[in-house]
């Protein structure tokens, strides 16, 4: 059963060819998208011709790499942009939540709290519905009402960030709040009693204290924001983010360029991924 | 003191406040009440029900809804059946020092844009896709097949775009589990079958609660996937909400499919909630 006990040699391999399976499951689909943006043809498909490098890096007529496909590199430069803001605000407000649910009290907090969770199990198409269905009602009323135009409450750039911001922000306050929940309140106390006030010890103590956990979260965020593709879909607006580009590309029809995209994707998240992974784990 | 208690307050109260005012309970009652408007034959918006009325009418619109809802059920529970060996066999058969490193492999592809994901498949299985290819020239195929495009693949897809969430809560559940519960049942003469409902289930629900809530949302909310995997066959519903929204343009149709939406899914994770004796709160930390 576990590893404790006496397995019979048939649970342990047929265990064993499980997790095989299992990970080529996990794999197949990164690995031959990887693959096939060296291979020398049109399309991204075998057989396999020979190896190139001409879909990064060619500028010919038939034949565009990804370091000269200006539409492509655009929409890159809006996802990170779109990251960026989004990574900024979805930290300071998440944290701003963690300090409030773990260390204030006021009345309501519960049902608050329970607010806070809300955008988690509210489906990512809803919560870009509702939030360009908003905008435009607000819009149209400051249309009317001052007759003042105002861009934010079109779909944007603005809208996209706020849109994803609206529930990654619930994800850092989680973050943030596990580690706030491992604090040393005497701490706290301790600096008090020296002198220090409520913003200097939340300045140099608390937030010294969280400083992996908002990086970590921040990370989080970023990829999480670069890679959105449901609420987004609903906020876009001229600039297309990066995976609205590509699904509009693979919907008609794909080119090998996509596949070099990708494997500058997989190759860069993943060195990201184990980045956070090697920090945390050297923290804990 | 207490007067500057009162200020970190609201400065932490603020920002919460108007992010969770501004874009999520008013842009969800603006959605609730743009759902009960529609246009009259003078041209005017007017309160009614017809959004309602077009859904329940149209064999098309809740056919897809239930056939939605019934998929991102059994989605949710394939994903469970997949997951709960593997994140049994991390925590508790392989060696420990290999655990950390199954781990990180685990998580390695999620860290990518599920679109992409979604495209490596495409390559895979599609008519001129790899698949196909080794099929053929192994002699397994005389002509390829579409393997696109069908409820099936579908299913695999969304599978594999979910499968983190239900992995994660299930190896952090199975790691609280005591070894030597197992030990001891064994020892008693249980059985595997005995040791997994009596023993591994019952410890891990919080996990596969919390797993599958977020499996059964993000399969429900999906749209990239079905549209891509299961082209014009796919019907899910997501599809036609955006139809609503961007290609006939009748937005408080779509809000009203928005709505619905939204109660199937709230009400699918409360009966999940209440059925396994939960709480939303227990399930998230």
């Amino acid at each position: 059963m576990i590893r404790s006990l006496p397995n019979s040699r048939a649970y342990t391999s047929s265990f064993k060819l499980y997790m095989i399976l299992y990970f080529t499951f996990l794999f197949a689909p990164l690995l031959v998208t990887c693959i096939l943006a060296f291979n020398d043809s049109q399309f991204p498909s075998l057989p396999w011709n020979s190896f190139t490098l001409e879909w990064f890096t060619a500028d010919l007529p038939q034949r565009v790499g990804i370091f000269h496909d200006q539409i492509n590199l655009d929409s890159i430069w809006v996802s990170m942009k779109v990251a960026f803001f989004v990574t900024l605000l979805a930290t300071c407000v998440g944290t701003c939540g963690a300090f409030l649910f773990e260390e204030e009290n006021f009345p309501f907090k519960q049902s608050l709290y329970f607010l806070m969770l809300a955008p988690l199990v509210i489906p990512g198409v809803i919560l870009g519905i509702s939030i360009l269905m908003f905008s435009t009602t607000l819009g149209a009323y400051f249309e009317e009402s001052w007759g003042v135009d105002v861009g934010l409450f079109r779909p944007g750039f603005w809208l996209v960030v706020l849109g994803q911001f609206s529930f990654i922000s619930t994800l850092v306050a989680l973050v943030v709040s596990a580690r706030l929940k491992k604090f040393d309140r005497t701490l706290e106390e301790a600096a008090m009693n020296l002198g220090a006030n409520r913003f200097e010890v939340i300045w140099h103590i608390t937030l010294k204290f969280l400083r992996p956990a908002i990086i970590g979260a921040g990370a989080v965020a970023f990829l999480m924001s670069f890679e959105n593709f449901n609420t987004t879909l609903f906020l876009v607006g001229s600039q297309a983010t990066l995976p609205i580009n590509l699904y509009l590309q693979v919907r008609d029809g794909s080119t090998p360029v996509i596949n070099a995209i990708s494997f500058l994707l997989i190759t860069g998240t993943s060195i990201l991924a184990l980045a956070n992974l090697y920090f945390s784990r050297k923290k804990a | 003191m207490k007067h500057q208690h009162r200020w970190t307050l609201l400065i932490f109260l603020t920002p919460v406040l108007l992010w969770l005012f501004l874009l999520i309970v008013l842009p969800q009652i603006d959605l609730f009440i743009m759902s009960f408007r529609t246009e009259n034959d003078a041209g005017k918006m007017v309160w009614s029900i017809t959004n309602y009325y077009n859904f329940f009418n149209e064999p098309i619109y809740w056919l897809t809804f239930v056939r939605t809802a019934v998929y991102s059920i059994l989605v949710t529970f394939l994903t469970f059946i997949i997951a709960l060996p593997v994140a049994f066999y991390i925590t508790k058969v392989v060696k420990p020092k290999f655990q950390g490193f199954l781990t990180v492999l685990l998580l390695i592809p999620f860290w990518v844009s599920e679109m992409v994901r979604v495209y490596g498949w495409m390559i895979l299985l599609r008519e001129s896709g790899v698949i196909n290819h080794f099929l053929i020239k192994f002699g397994i195929l005389n002509h390829p097949v579409e393997m696109l495009y069908r409820d099936s693949t579908m299913m695999l897809g969304l599978i594999y775009t979910s499968m983190l969430f239900m992995v994660v809560p299930l190896i952090s559940a199975l790691e609280s589990l005591d070894d030597n519960l197992i030990e001891a049942a064994y020892d008693l003469g249980a059985n595997m079958w005995t040791i997994l409902f009596k023993i591994i289930i019952p410890h891990a629900t919080p996990g596969i609660v919390s797993g599958s809530i977020v499996v059964f949302m993000l399969t429900l909310g999906n749209y990239l996937t079905p549209n891509l995997m299961g082209g014009k066959n796919s019907l899910w519903f997501t599809e036609q909400i955006y139809n609503q929204f961007i290609a006939s343009f009748n937005w408080n149709q779509g809000s009203a499919f928005g709505f619905l939406l939204l109660f199937l899914s709230s009400f699918v994770i409360w009966v999940g909630l209440k059925l396994s004796k939960q709480t939303l709160k227990k399930v998230i930390q």
